[in-house]
């Protein structure tokens, strides 16, 4: 090392130290509390003075973008004095942008995150967000929002547990995962839409030795797989299992009977050659195309794909809820809600922001929702469904939020879980793992973040 | 009278010629140099990019080369960089050779298609060829047609065939960009010393191997430099079409950056594994530099 190559590293070493100047993270403001501010709560909006709210949200797609201008406008033409500032992004933007948002020293009034550990769960812990809970009693949220829709948005003031605790944030839309069938080509088979899950098995069968894809996977994505095995899921577990396993709670195990049983299936189907060839590479996005253009009969997946399907299908398409174990039995399915809104703890007015949650969540939001084809999260009966498909989610989402039916998303459990469920699905249906192993890779997981 | 200036021969640089360098430092220093620190400070931390993070020394490098996982995806970035770099090169050197040979007509027309794919947004190649090797793509429907129905399968989602099907994306990407340098550096090269070698009886392969290959010595070293950097920080390409999937056969270095720091919250463990790749990229192309400067010499 010559002189000048000395010099240029001591340069660096004091930059080192420059830099090193204090702990990551610290200059966070860590002596905000979120205390619930339930004896101050103002509900009249009116009163609040000008205020400018800056909101952060991800309805960017047709029918979303539609509602949320909509309400915005609604709210600002009912109270002039406060104006929104609206800054919406898609999902994945938002998802990498809002933890450097939040961490800001402007930080938006009002965001939407979503409920999972790595987004609002953080922030919970951080003390980004406000507990919503003296707003809920003020404005009756807790009545109105079942408790199943609102423990999605749930944490313990610590941020650890998920799923009970405080109410941090309310979401606008619900979401359902079900069956979609092709309801011509099941004419044509001469199968009854499937009541029960051994109506079911025998319609995959029949449906393969006609010479149809019984069911369609377009799994390259990776979280597909893991609405399928929810589904399967809840044909052998508990709910309350399930809810266990999905919120990370201790107290459960996936490798227990139930879930190996779940596996089995999943592979006797793989064997029994019910999915379309290559599903591991297949797009999620082509799959569905492909089901709306008439290949295959069953397509397990989400309420959100309602709309797009409708227009491409027409009255060929329909939507029931997974069938129960037995004939009148209880259904139970992976489904929750849209991302929650929520109210940051460096937002000046907090009453004001409240005061625009309660508006877009009102029922008369729930009609506007419903109107420009989005499935309001309450009140989802009342609301007049655009067409028949509509007729079946709307119905379905309404009956099964009524009857507690509906079990967190899987990968909910733990920040891994998403990668974890994920990989180990994939390995599992290419059967490059048994259905134990899987079990046992996905019991690590949650049994590493339970054990904390 | 005399001159201020005392020691030095006339034309030696003097201190204030880091003035003139000053701009472009404080430019470098302020975009390159303090991020890089940064990296490097934040990866002796545990940190979730909200909250106080707590010092844990080394504990985050010996997270990346004991872990499994994040071990295999340096490995897949190795093998990722055959496909990138020495593939390229191969399919360049043969292309290079045959065009500047062959004094093909229309040869700036050439030029520009192989070297499309450069100038194509990653995100977009990655969405084609993702169609082209879904199972009902066009890769499937050719070999279905000339009667390989058994070779069909869905190409991202084979445990197999996953990673060799990203890496001949790149492939694809890199050889034309391989094909211009080493057609520059070609044109370059003396008619003379073709002749000679003609007249000393050289048929067109040791024609090649005797004056073309050692004459675009220094223009393979920049383009293996460029295209191993290229294979070791691919991230688009993954993120768009496995994911890192099936299972965790195609993830990468820089794949596992974003999904630490961004999906787990894992700043500092994310800050490492950038650190470590920083540091392999660095000692590849020092190593290919040098090796090229020693041949050129």
């Amino acid at each position: 090392m010559n002189r000048t190559q000395r010099t240029s590293m001591a340069l660096l070493a004091v930059g080192a130290l420059t830099v090193a100047g204090c702990t990551p993270g610290s200059n966070g403001d860590d002596t905000k509390t979120s205390a619930p501010p339930t004896a101050s709560v103002t509900t009249d909006a009116a009163k609040m003075g000008n205020v400018t709210l800056t909101v952060w949200d991800q309805e960017v797609r047709g029918g979303q973008q539609k509602q949320m201008s909509t309400l915005i406008a609604q709210f600002e033409k009912t109270y002039p004095n406060i104006k929104i500032k609206r800054v919406s992004r898609s999902f994945d933007d938002l998802t990498k942008t809002l933890r450097l948002a939040m961490s800001g020293n402007d930080a938006p009034d009002v965001v939407q995150a979503n409920n999972t550990r790595s987004q609002m769960g953080e922030f919970v812990k951080a003390k980004q967000v406000i507990s919503l809970d003296g707003y809920a009693k003020a404005y009756g949220w807790d009545t109105r929002y079942p408790t199943s829709v609102r423990s999605v948005a749930s944490y313990s003031p610590d941020g650890k547990t998920f799923g009970s605790g405080s109410l941090y944030g309310m979401p606008q839309v619900g979401e359902v995962v079900g069956v979609y069938y092709n309801a011509k080509r099941l004419t044509e088979l001469g199968i009854q839409p499937p009541k029960t899950w051994a109506a079911m098995d025998a319609a995959l069968a029949t449906a393969k030795s006609k010479g149809q894809i019984p069911l369609v996977l377009g799994n390259v994505e990776k979280w597909p797989a893991g609405h399928l095995f929810g589904i399967v899921q809840g044909r052998y577990a508990k709910a309350d299992q399930i809810r266990k396993l999905g919120f990370g709670q201790a107290g459960a195990s996936w490798t227990a009977p139930d879930n190996v049983k779940a596996a089995q299936t999943l592979v006797s189907w793989v064997d029994k050659g019910y999915f379309n060839k290559g599903f591991n590479g297949q797009d999620y996005d082509q799959a569905w195309q492909s089901f709306s253009k008439g290949n295959g009969v069953f397509l397990f997946a989400g309420s959100w794909l309602q709309a797009d399907l409708s227009t491409a299908m027409k009255g060929d398409v329909r939507f029931m809820l997974p069938p129960p174990s037995e004939a009148g039995g209880k259904t139970i399915t992976t489904g929750g809600t849209g991302l929650p809104f929520a109210i940051t703890s460096k937002a000046k007015k907090p009453d004001a922001a409240a005061a625009y949650i309660n508006f877009i969540t009102s029922p008369a939001a729930m009609k506007v929702l419903a109107d420009n084809g989005n499935l309001p999260v309450v009140e989802t009966s009342k609301q007049s469904p655009p067409d028949t498909l509509g007729k079946d989610v709307f119905g379905a989402f309404g009956q099964i939020s009524q009857a507690d039916g509906l079990v967190p998303y899987l990968d909910w459990a733990t920040p891994t879980m998403g990668d974890t469920l994920g990989a180990t699905l994939q390995d599992l249906l290419a059967k490059k793992v048994t259905p134990e192993k899987a079990m046992a890779a996905l019991q690590k997981d949650y049994q590493e973040f339970t054990a904390k | 009278m005399s001159r201020t200036r005392t020691a030095g021969p006339p034309g030696e640089p003097r201190r204030v010629g880091y003035l003139y360098v000053l701009p472009a430092f404080a430019v470098y220093a302020a975009f390159a140099l303090y991020p890089l620190l940064k990296a490097v400070y934040l990866s002796f931390w545990d940190w979730d990019g909200l909250t106080l993070a707590t010092w844990v020394g080394l504990g985050n490098y010996a997270d990346v080369f004991g872990d499994e996982r994040l071990r295999a995806s340096f490995g897949h970035a190795l093998v990722l960089m055959a496909f990138f770099a020495v593939l390229p090169l191969l399919v360049g050197l043969v292309l290079a050779a045959v065009l500047h040979r062959a004094k093909v007509r229309g040869l700036s027309f050439f030029r520009t298609v192989v070297f499309l794919p450069q100038v194509v947004a990653m995100v977009v190649i990655a969405v084609a060829w993702r169609r082209l090797y879904s199972p009902d793509g066009s890769l499937n429907s050719v070999l279905s047609a000339i009667g390989l129905d058994s070779w069909t399968r869905g190409w991202l989602g084979d445990y197999t065939f996953a990673l060799p099907a990203v890496g001949v994306i790149g492939t694809w990407f890199e050889s034309g960009l391989v094909t211009v340098l080493l057609l520059a550096g070609m044109s370059r090269i003396p008619r003379e010393l073709y002749e000679a070698a003609r007249i000393d009886g050289a048929g067109p392969v040791r024609e090649f191997f005797a004056v073309t290959l050692p004459s675009v010595r220094g223009e393979i070293a920049v383009a293996l430099t460029l295209t191993v950097i290229a294979a070791l920080k691919t991230f688009d390409l993954i993120y768009m079409t496995t994911s890192g999937g099936p299972g965790h056969e195609t993830t990468v270095p820089s794949y596992e950056v974003y999904r630490q720091a961004f999906e787990l919250g894992h700043v500092g463990l994310a800050s490492t594994i950038g650190v470590v790749l920083t540091a392999i990229i660095f000692v590849i192309s020092f190593a290919i530099t040098r090796i090229g400067d020693r041949v050129t010499d």
